[in-house]
């Protein structure tokens, strides 16, 4: 009996109570196939993936997302003037701090900086099916770990880790990840603060072998906007480490007890880098909302401050970093 | 009783199953291909879209100093044709930065519409360019080339599952002018592949981001494909729409 076949006596016991062959065969007593279809039918149907997203994925090296060739540089970010405040406040020299050394960056660096990622997925042993994926470290980054068993997320007086707490889901071909429970940290590695209630929501797209990712970060206390950022990797056949070398602080100028290293916002002596080295208006490098529109582009006086020639960080010889 | 205890039941199971493994896909309930790239689309990418500068800001927003080249993987041929740009001397083809391996990364505004039921036009505020992107059969690349170039574009969805309904939009352009891959005089050949996937995500506040993932290949002047992503908010409506010429410097 062919599959159809089977499906037009199953429908027909759902006309007229009329004794169908599989009626009779139920009056026989075989209620097993009736506890094997509702089995069948109520099991989770989600967890196995759409698109395979596993792998060693190398960078492009062609999105400069970090943003940090100069200290006061915050194109691109929608601060609230609280953040800007803070950001302005900050000095690079807090790393040499020891407390401070093994920080690290947040987890949605992984988009921002300069190396390619590796992810992988853990499965449960009886039906293979996807437990959690991980985003592996870098040094300076913890490992993104996607839960897909349904877990629900912490309360919000639970600890907030380096990591955040995040849960997955498949939208058709799209991993969806949500992020709560980071640690405080900074949105860009100039300065410009990420508060410890700032969440963020991770879309994973597969187009063949080059995998796009969608961040977009919401922090009610720095951002007067969502932060978006996108970043693209190549799927490479060397694989790429999982784990970053682990952090070990030492010393580096700074005593236990010292002041923590810091600016006067209204005294930040590289506010006007950006321009000067650029030709970024100030408001741009300061991360005024404004700026990241392009009618923004109207305020602007054409080309006025454009230096004549690019003098650092200018060209791209090498392949992009690998680790 | 039993039997109709365990009729129902299986019933129930049976309506579950089938809802489970039918394509969510629109244009597909009356079985077999839907007609037009209109009718099978699985994402809807028409309306109104603004580029939200967040990355490179400084390569997209001011034109760039001459020789920053900064992640564009150069060959040494593309290197020297790039430093030939002079931003003092006036441009006799200002639309060089606007040709489609570089108009995503402008920032500007999209008007996403159907002209037909298999092509999608996209047009541009920012100097004031339209792309065509046929669904169907390529054709063949016997006209000039042109700053848009020849798109074919097909859709691509997941095939089952219950929230099949996302999918995504693949452009393959060819056929383009040669011109500036960024705005400082970087270069691209008439030999340029580009291959864009259009994705759509929901926004926090209510509204959809498009993200453009670009694949640019240019066997003369690129070392390795370059490859970058752009994202774009929807708009709710026109209001804010501003047709611009085309700029050589800004």
């Amino acid at each position: 009996m062919g599959s159809d076949a089977v499906h037009g006596s199953m429908v027909n016991t759902c006309g007229p109570a009329e004794a169908g062959p599989y009626v009779r065969a139920a009056k026989a007593g075989p209620y097993v196939l009736w506890l094997v279809l509702v089995a069948v039918a109520l099991a989770p149907r989600t967890t196995y993936a759409q698109v395979d997203i596993t792998g060693s994925w190398g960078a492009t090296g062609a999105e400069d997302l970090a943003g940090d060739s100069v200290p006061v540089d915050y194109t691109g970010v929608p601060l609230n003037q609280e953040g800007r405040l803070r950001a302005l406040s900050y000095n690079e020299s807090q790393y040499s701090m020891i407390e401070r050394q093994c920080q690290g960056l947040p987890v949605f660096y992984f988009v921002q900086g300069p190396f390619g990622i590796r992810i992988w997925n853990t499965t449960e042993p009886v039906k293979g099916n996807t437990i959690s994926y991980t985003v592996g470290a870098w040094e300076n980054r913890a490992p993104l770990v996607i839960w897909m068993d349904g877990r629900p997320h912490p309360s919000k007086y639970a600890e907030h880790t380096r990591g955040g707490f995040t849960t997955g889901r498949w939208e058709g071909n799209t991993l969806v990840a949500d992020t709560t429970h980071m640690k405080a940290n900074f949105i860009r590695k100039t300065g410009p603060p990420l508060s410890d209630e700032a969440t963020m929501t991770t879309r994973f797209y597969r187009h063949g072998d080059v995998l796009t990712v969608l961040v977009i970060v919401e922090d009610p206390i720095y951002l007067a906007e969502p932060q978006i950022m996108t970043r693209s990797f190549q799927l490479q056949n060397t694989e790429l480490s999982p784990v970053g070398p682990p952090c070990v602080s030492a010393y580096q100028g700074r005593m236990p007890g010292d002041s923590v290293p810091h600016y006067i916002p209204e005294q930040n002596p590289f506010v006007d880098e950006m321009t000067e080295r650029y030709g970024v208006p100030r408001d741009a490098a300061l991360g005024m909302p404004e700026t990241l529109y392009p009618e923004y582009r109207k305020k602007m006086k054409p080309g006025s401050a454009r230096p004549a020639g690019c003098t650092v960080n200018c060209t791209t010889t090498a392949p992009p970093a690998q680790r | 009783m039993t039997v109709r205890i365990a009729r129902i039941v299986s019933c129930v199971a049976l309506a579950w199953l089938v809802a489970g493994a039918v394509p969510h896909a629109q244009g597909r309930r009356g079985g077999g291909p839907p007609a037009t790239a209109r009718a099978a689309a699985p994402v809807d990418l028409t309306g109104y879209w603004v580029a939200f500068i967040s990355e490179e800001w400084r390569y997209r927003m001011v034109t760039p100093p001459k020789g920053d080249y900064r992640g564009i993987p150069l060959t040494p041929e593309g290197t020297r044709v790039a430093n030939t740009w002079n931003p003092a001397a006036p441009e006799s083809e200002p639309c060089k930065a606007y040709g489609a391996p570089a108009i995503m990364r402008i920032p500007g505004r999209l008007h996403v519409v159907w002209q037909d039921d298999n092509t999608l036009r996209l047009d541009t505020d920012a100097g004031n360019q339209t792309r065509l992107f046929r669904f169907g059969p390529a054709t063949s690349a016997a006209a000039a080339p042109t700053w848009q170039g020849t798109s074919t574009a097909r859709w691509e969805s997941a095939a089952t599952g219950p929230r099949a309904a996302a999918g995504s939009l693949t452009v393959v352009t060819t056929n383009v002018r040669p011109g500036y891959l960024r705005r400082n005089g970087v270069p691209y050949s008439v030999d340029t592949t580009v291959t864009e996937y259009f994705d759509v995500a929901p926004h926090p506040s209510g509204g959809q981001v498009l993200i453009v993932t670009t694949v640019v290949e240019d066997s003369q002047y690129l070392q390795r494909p370059y490859i970058v992503s752009s994202h774009f908010k929807k708009e709710p409506d026109g209001s804010k729409w501003d047709p611009t010429p085309c700029t050589a410097v800004w």
